[in-house]
This record gives C-alpha cells, sequence and structure tokens, in this order.
C-alpha cells in the first residue's frame, strides 16, 4: 500500500511575520485526518522549528509533509548557507541568529535539538553556499 | 455525538440565508442551507459570534424568563459581576443587590464572591506538585468546549476548579438550607443572570459528568430593564454587597490573572485570539507562565452578547464600582493549603475529533485527496453563495457527501458562458 498525501509550503523569507504558518496549516489538515493529538503536536512542532530556521538562517525555503498509512515524513529544504558543522549546530543552545532575530525571542539555539526530540528520525544534508534539506520521519504505529 | 444541547436559536422569519455568521463563525459550523442558516450541533462552540454578527437580529440566545420560574418558594438571583457594569452612575453594588430583592428574589449569591473563593483556591492549586503548566482557567465554557474539540492535548492544562457560577450556586443553596431548613431542594431556584449564550449551554448539558447546580438561566439584559424600574426608587439600599475588588474585577478580560497575585500569568480575549493562543501553547511556542486566563468574548465576560453596554464602557463603569472597595472580601486567611473536593472537578470533556474525515486513516487520506482536486477547480475567492464559509470547507462538504458542485455559482456561469458560446459557434 503505497498511497500518499502530500502538503506543500512556500516559506516565505521575506515575511518574518508570517513564518509559523504552515505549522497551523498542518495542524488542522493532520486533524481532519484524525490522527492522534500526540502525533499531531510531534509534526507541528518539528514543522515549526523547521520553518523557523528557514526563514532566519536560509531566506526561507520548501516544507513538504508526506502522510503515509504508517508515518509521516517532513521535507525541509532550502537554498540558504548551509550548515558548516552540523554536530555543533545539534547542540542544545547553539544558535548563529542575529541580535535582531535574538530580540524577538528566537534564536535560544533550541530548533534543531527540538526537531530531533519530536521526530523519530531526522537526517540533515547540508552543502555550504548550496542548501540544506532535512528530512524529519513521525512513526504512527 | 448529537445530544450536545446548544443555546443559540435562529428566527428563520429573519434570517435572508446573506452568509455573514457563516463566515464569521470561528469553527466553520454554520452552513446556508434551503435559504437560511443551519448550525452544525457538533461543531458549534457556543461563542456568540453567529448572534453578535447577524445583521438582521435573526440569531438569539436562549434563556429563561424570570417571570416563568416564580413558583420556586426560595429564588436565589447569581449576578454575574458583569451586570455591575451595565449601569450609568453606578457606584455602590448594594443598589443592585437590593434592586434583585426588589423584583423578587429572596436572595442574592454574588457570582463575584465565588470568584475570590476561585481565585484563592486558584492560588493554592498553582503552589501544588506535579500539576501542568501553563494552568488555563476553566471559567469560559467556550474555551473549555473548544479545548475538547481542538486542543485535546491541553485538556490536562485546564484548571480542575469548577467555575465561579457553579460555586456560587452550591454554596447558594448551602446558605438557603441552612437559613431555611423548612425549604426542600424542590422549593430552592437558583438562577444565574448571565451576560452569554455559552453559560445557558454550560448549565443544561453539565461539564463531562459534572451536573450543573444552577436551574435557571435569564439574560443579564432581560434582568437590566427590569432592575431599571426597580432601582429608581430613591431608597438607601441595604449594605450586603459580599465582594471585593478582585470579584469584580472578573467581569473584564485580565481580571481573573491579577487575581493569581503574580505576574506569571497570559490572558487574552476574543475567539480568534485565543484560538492562537492555544495554538502557540500546543507548539511550546510561548514564555514559561503559570496562568493563561482565555475569555471567547472581546473584553472579557462584560462582552457576552446578553449584556447591553459596550465591554470597554462595562469596563470603564466597573473600574469606578471598584474604587474604595477592599481588595477581597473572601479568603482572606494565608494559611489555606488545600482545595476542598467539592469544589474540584476531574471531569473533563471527552476529546472529540469533529473535524476528522472518516474513521479509518486510510479513507481519510482518499477523502482529503479528493479535497484538494476539488479545490484546484473551484473559483477560491470564499464567496460564501453556496452557503459554505470558504471554497475549501465547500469542497469537504461535497466529498462528505452534504453538497454538491452545482452549488458553486461560479462554476455555473462559467459553464453556462460556455454553452452560449458553442451555441453561438454553431
Amino acid at each position: 500500500m503505497s498511497e500518499s498525501l502530500k502538503f506543500h509550503f512556500d516559506v516565505d523569507g521575506d515575511n518574518f511575520v508570517s513564518a509559523g504558518q504552515a505549522s497551523v496549516q498542518v495542524k488542522k489538515n493532520l486533524r481532519r485526518l484524525g490522527l492522534p493529538p500526540e502525533i499531531i503536536r510531534q509534526v507541528s512542532i518539528a514543522l515549526y522549528e523547521g520553518e523557523i530556521n528557514m526563514v532566519i538562517h536560509a531566506h526561507g525555503g520548501e516544507a513538504d509533509v508526506i502522510v503515509y498509512e504508517d508515518k509521516i515524513e517532513i521535507i525541509l529544504a532550502d537554498k540558504g548557507p548551509g550548515i558548516p558543522d552540523i554536530e555543533l549546530a545539534m547542540q542544545e543552545g547553539y544558535s548563529t541568529a542575529t541580535e535582531n532575530v535574538r530580540s524577538l525571542g528566537f534564536g535560544a539555539g533550541m530548533g534543531l535539538p527540538n526537531m530531533k526530540r519530536y521526530t523519530d528520525e531526522m537526517k540533515i544534508e547540508s552543502e555550504v553556499g548550496v542548501g540544506t534539506t532535512i528530512t524529519m520521519c513521525v512513526y504512527l504505529k | 455525538m448529537n445530544s450536545y444541547k446548544h443555546s443559540v436559536v435562529l428566527d428563520v422569519d429573519k434570517c435572508t440565508g446573506c452568509t455573514t455568521c457563516v463566515r464569521h463563525c470561528p469553527t466553520e459550523a454554520i452552513r446556508i442551507i434551503g435559504g437560511h442558516a443551519e448550525i452544525n450541533t457538533d461543531r458549534c462552540i457556543d461563542c456568540g459570534e453567529c448572534i453578535r454578527v447577524c445583521p438582521h437580529k435573526a440569531k438569539k440566545a436562549m434563556c429563561s424568563k424570570f417571570e416563568h420560574y416564580l413558583h420556586y418558594k426560595w429564588k436565589i438571583a447569581l449576578p454575574a459581576p458583569a451586570l455591575f457594569g451595565q449601569f450609568d452612575g453606578l457606584d455602590d453594588v448594594d443598589s443592585v443587590l437590593q434592586g434583585l430583592r426588589d423584583i423578587g428574589f429572596d436572595d442574592v449569591y454574588e457570582v463575584a464572591k465565588a470568584a475570590e473563593i476561585v481565585s484563592g483556591y486558584t492560588r493554592v492549586f498553582l503552589k501544588s506538585e506535579g500539576i501542568k503548566k501553563p494552568v488555563i482557567s476553566s471559567a469560559c465554557p467556550v474555551i473549555s468546549r473548544l479545548i475538547s474539540l481542538r486542543f485535546p492535548y491541553l485538556k490536562d492544562n485546564i484548571l480542575p476548579l469548577l467555575p465561579p457560577m457553579e460555586i456560587a450556586a452550591l454554596e447558594a443553596k448551602k446558605r438557603a438550607k441552612q437559613q431555611h431548613p423548612e425549604f426542600s431542594d424542590e422549593d430552592i431556584g437558583v438562577f444565574f443572570i448571565s451576560p452569554c449564550a455559552a453559560k445557558v449551554s454550560y448549565i443544561r448539558n453539565g461539564y463531562g459528568d459534572y451536573k450543573s447546580n444552577v436551574d435557571v438561566v435569564v439574560s443579564l439584559s432581560d434582568i437590566y430593564f427590569l432592575l431599571l424600574g426597580a432601582m429608581k426608587k430613591n431608597v438607601t439600599p441595604q449594605v450586603t454587597s459580599e465582594a471585593g475588588m478582585i470579584g469584580i474585577g472578573w467581569a473584564s478580560s485580565g481580571g481573573e490573572s491579577s487575581a493569581i497575585l503574580n505576574d506569571s500569568y497570559l490572558f487574552a480575549d476574543g475567539i480568534e485570539n485565543c484560538i492562537q493562543v492555544l495554538d502557540s501553547i500546543e507548539n511550546g511556542n510561548i514564555p514559561q507562565i503559570e496562568f493563561v486566563e482565555l475569555n471567547a468574548c472581546i473584553g472579557g465576560c462584560v462582552g457576552g452578547v446578553m449584556t447591553i453596554e459596550n465591554p470597554f464602557i462595562a469596563k470603564t463603569r466597573l473600574q469606578t464600582v471598584r474604587r474604595y472597595m477592599p481588595v477581597s472580601k473572601n479568603f482572606l486567611s494565608s494559611d489555606i493549603n488545600f482545595v476542598p473536593d467539592s469544589f474540584i472537578t476531574d471531569s473533563l470533556p471527552n476529546y472529540v475529533p469533529i473535524s476528522r474525515l472518516s474513521d479509518s486513516l486510510a479513507e481519510s487520506m482518499r477523502m482529503m485527496a479528493k479535497i484538494q482536486d476539488l479545490r484546484k477547480t473551484l473559483p477560491g475567492i470564499d464567496c460564501g453563495a453556496c452557503g459554505a464559509p470558504t471554497c475549501r470547507a465547500f469542497a469537504e462538504d461535497i466529498v462528505r457527501g452534504l453538497s454538491n458542485d452545482r452549488k458553486c455559482v461560479v462554476l455555473e456561469h462559467e459553464k453556462n458562458e460556455e454553452c452560449e458560446a458553442d451555441k453561438n459557434d454553431g
């Protein structure tokens, strides 16, 4: 059974105010599919953190949430600066966000760690100067 | 699932099917069917938004009339604190309380008094170990129902205390029985003077397994007009008020929060704002706080659909009423450290996945895929002429078998034009 359902979002890097909208929309859609509240929460938090990261660091990008019968996949792809040291970036509290962004309450260095915490699998592919693609997976069973 | 009794009623003769309520409903519960509005009772949260926006006054909150319940031998009024914000030039709560006795109530138990008790126990509860923070107020029934329908993850955050109205009803009955042991339960009638439709539904349906102790709900605006007549008689009222600034403060947004006596709280009002705040709490995207107060009506209870005055004017009037009041007249001891069982409710509303398309995930996914395909064919202008609030909701209605695409006037118009063009070609 390979049926799947895809939700696609363009994450606008120039409009900080709209960051987090994809997460709200996905939450609504997952509710309509009748998924358990805990799963919905995991996916929406992981997506939210990813969206914010793309807006802060990469001038936006694309987010896809693909629902399969046994799992939900979240793919975040951007053409941003790339992550030079992924291990360092995964450390809680490590952040390269600007002062400006921090003053808004972001940049606590919890984005990537939270994405890992709330998903069952997470893979980061990144090349400096080319971009970053993060693939996350939440299992339904 | 259809057993939930709502309190919004429609006057079919006045409803023109104009779609104003359809577009304003925060849960997309209303459709125009057969020329007038119909509410999906599973989705309705009793927020009163449709009553507020209806340009034809076709929607009303269903309430009882005081004069129909005079058979109770002992009638107790439970005035919501919002009542005191309705009167111009009022500087003394006692004259309203006197007025309530003059129009026929035998006793008055201020909900503001119960609110001070709830505030006291909230402070105690916030200090307990192992509770989920932020604690979300249980006072607004719209918010409790919204959480049960849309934010199930947050249901353990709801303050497990009965709302002030219920505690007032319990205490008022207790007092009546102490003072008048000759009266039986059936003789005593507790009348809540309500600012909103949601409390009416709460009382009719209970809260989870909890059954309300209020017997009759009367509209605040009805009582207001009765009081206007009674209060004009220039008599000095008896001094009976039992609430202070904290209790009266509950009438407007922020009042309940300020009564937790520390600054670790958030308060929001207006249903859309409340939904956004709940979304943020669910995402873990708010600062560390202890307490969240959410009121579905703008301005808080003073913004209820059964009030008379604009919520902001009412709030300003309450500031005058509150002046020279003691901070609180209840819960004065600081060494109370447990909440009595009778005030606790562990009866939380059950999660009802109303927006779920189907019981089976595979079927839901197929339906969602159809909805997505259908949306691409719809004009996307959300005109409402089909009777649904948005093209998306319309697509969902079609896939659920509740509507059909011939109801889209834009598509029909395009089809007609194509027909015309074909004819001309031929």
